[in-house]
């Protein structure tokens, strides 16, 4: 795990939304996921990238079901943007980082 | 002009594009691949394997070797004999020019990102969805593209499965580890699939088989509740109360791309054997390879044979029109 994306628990989930000053971008994957693998070194570029602007959490829907069932996950990777707490968009299915970003400019100001 | 020219670009990775590679890797050609960009259908690096649980009938793993694992190797060999890899997708190709053009990002960037004197187009497949309306609305809320990944999300469910192939077969048997009940939906009244295939799913006491019917809606608000199913012989419409949907029904081939500079059947798939190599497309110095062109067999190990198939004629053509 890169220092750039945390990893996000059932537990820890509201507090640390809630918290962010910056938008959380959460990605709900599982390690049994192919595509989600293949999304991980391009999210941690794009966070890398976007510092200060955009946080990247990520989620393992396995060990922690709660918080991907209070968001009605039911396809990996998805990902959910939150913004003062609250979900305000979301991406179901793997994507390459142009087409991520393409998704994301709105929010990254 | 800044940008290289490249002797074999190679567009897709599947089991033909990383064949390829491998053999002209070999031949010191010193190949560029472009690998596609990540995505949860099987349009995809390493292509439709990659949405695969065990493959079974891979000459040389007498135990099966996992689609992912198959395709690693795959990549990893190609690499070791010097072959790049890129993980970008080409958006524009123009196969007038010589050498040929193709850019990547921007598809009206005045400068192509590549130029490369021989390309072979490896493609591939991707899976048919149903093209209901709704179907995309519930994608992702019932819906899903890759069975390997959402199985998890419906244990306990009753779900559906559309096809009659391979692919149909491997799902739904995947899916009942996890689903209380899985239903195959398909338009006739007998697979196609293997015989093997055929014989598991029959024995399987959670898959309940749905003859003669199709899919004709996707119900549900926020989350998928329901499918309507047609029955094809008597016109007659039922709901079924359902939480998950996968479909298989088929495949349509990538070539978008080509539209116009190459010679496709009706079907989409490139026309081969049109110069003076089995995998010659139309235009001299094109070749194409796997499922981008065959719609009949469509085997990892076919795919792979006709991507040996394209680096030969690739090498070939180097050496005599071009030395």
């Amino acid at each position: 795990m890169s220092e750039a994306i945390g990893a996000l628990t059932d537990a820890t989930f509201d507090e640390e939304i809630g918290a962010a000053s910056e938008p959380v971008l959460v990605d709900f994957w599982a390690e049994w996921c192919g595509p989600c693998k293949k999304i991980a070194p391009v999210l941690e570029e794009i966070a890398g990238e976007h510092a200060g602007k955009l946080r990247i959490a990520k989620l393992n829907v396995d060990e922690h079901p709660n918080a991907a069932r209070r968001y009605e996950v039911m396809s990996i990777p998805t990902l959910i943007l939150f913004k003062d707490g609250q979900p305000v968009k979301r991406m179901v299915g793997a994507k390459g980082k142009n087409q991520l970003l393409e998704e994301l400019v709105d929010y990254l100001v | 002009m800044s940008v290289d020219v490249h002797d074999v670009l190679i567009v897709g990775s599947g089991p033909a594009g990383l064949t390829a590679a491998i053999y002209t890797a070999r031949a010191n050609l010193a190949p560029l691949v472009l690998e596609g960009e990540v995505s949860s259908t099987s349009d995809q690096p390493g292509g439709q394997l990659m949405l695969t649980t065990e493959v079974e009938n891979y000459p040389g793993f007498a135990d099966g070797i996992m689609g992912p694992e198959l395709m690693a190797a795959f990549r990893a060999q190609a690499e070791r004999f010097g072959a790049r890899l890129e993980t970008v997708k080409a958006s524009r190709v123009d196969l007038s020019a010589s050498p040929f053009e193709v850019w990547v990002g921007d598809p009206t960037a005045a400068e192509p990102t590549y130029r490369a004197r021989t390309i072979i187009v490896s493609t591939g497949a991707k899976a048919l969805m149903l093209d209901l309306p709704n179907e995309s609305r519930l994608l992702g809320h019932g819906v899903s593209t890759c069975a390997t990944c959402d199985g998890f999300f419906f244990r306990e469910h009753d779900i559906a499965v559309v096809g009659g192939g391979d692919s149909a077969l491997e799902e739904a048997i995947f899916l009942t580890k996890f689903a209380s009940s899985v239903t195959l939906i398909h338009r006739r009244d007998a697979l196609r699939a293997s015989k093997i295939m055929q014989d598991r799913a029959l024995a399987n006491p959670k898959i309940k088989f749905r003859w003669n019917s199709v899919v004709t809606d996707v119900l549900g608000d926020n989350k998928m509740t329901g499918l309507k199913v047609r029955d094809v012989l008597t016109d007659e419409v039922e709901e079924l109360p359902m939480t998950g949907l996968f479909v298989a029904i088929g495949h349509q081939p990538n070539t978008d791309l080509f539209k116009g500079q190459l010679t496709m059947e009706d079907n989409g798939y490139l026309v081969t054997g049109l110069g003076t190599g089995a995998t010659s497309t139309n235009v001299d110095g094109v070749f194409a390879c796997g499922d981008v062109q065959d719609h009949v067999y469509r085997q990892a190990i076919t795919a792979a044979g006709s991507g040996c198939m394209a680096a030969i004629d690739v090498e070939r053509w180097l050496e005599s029109s071009h030395p």
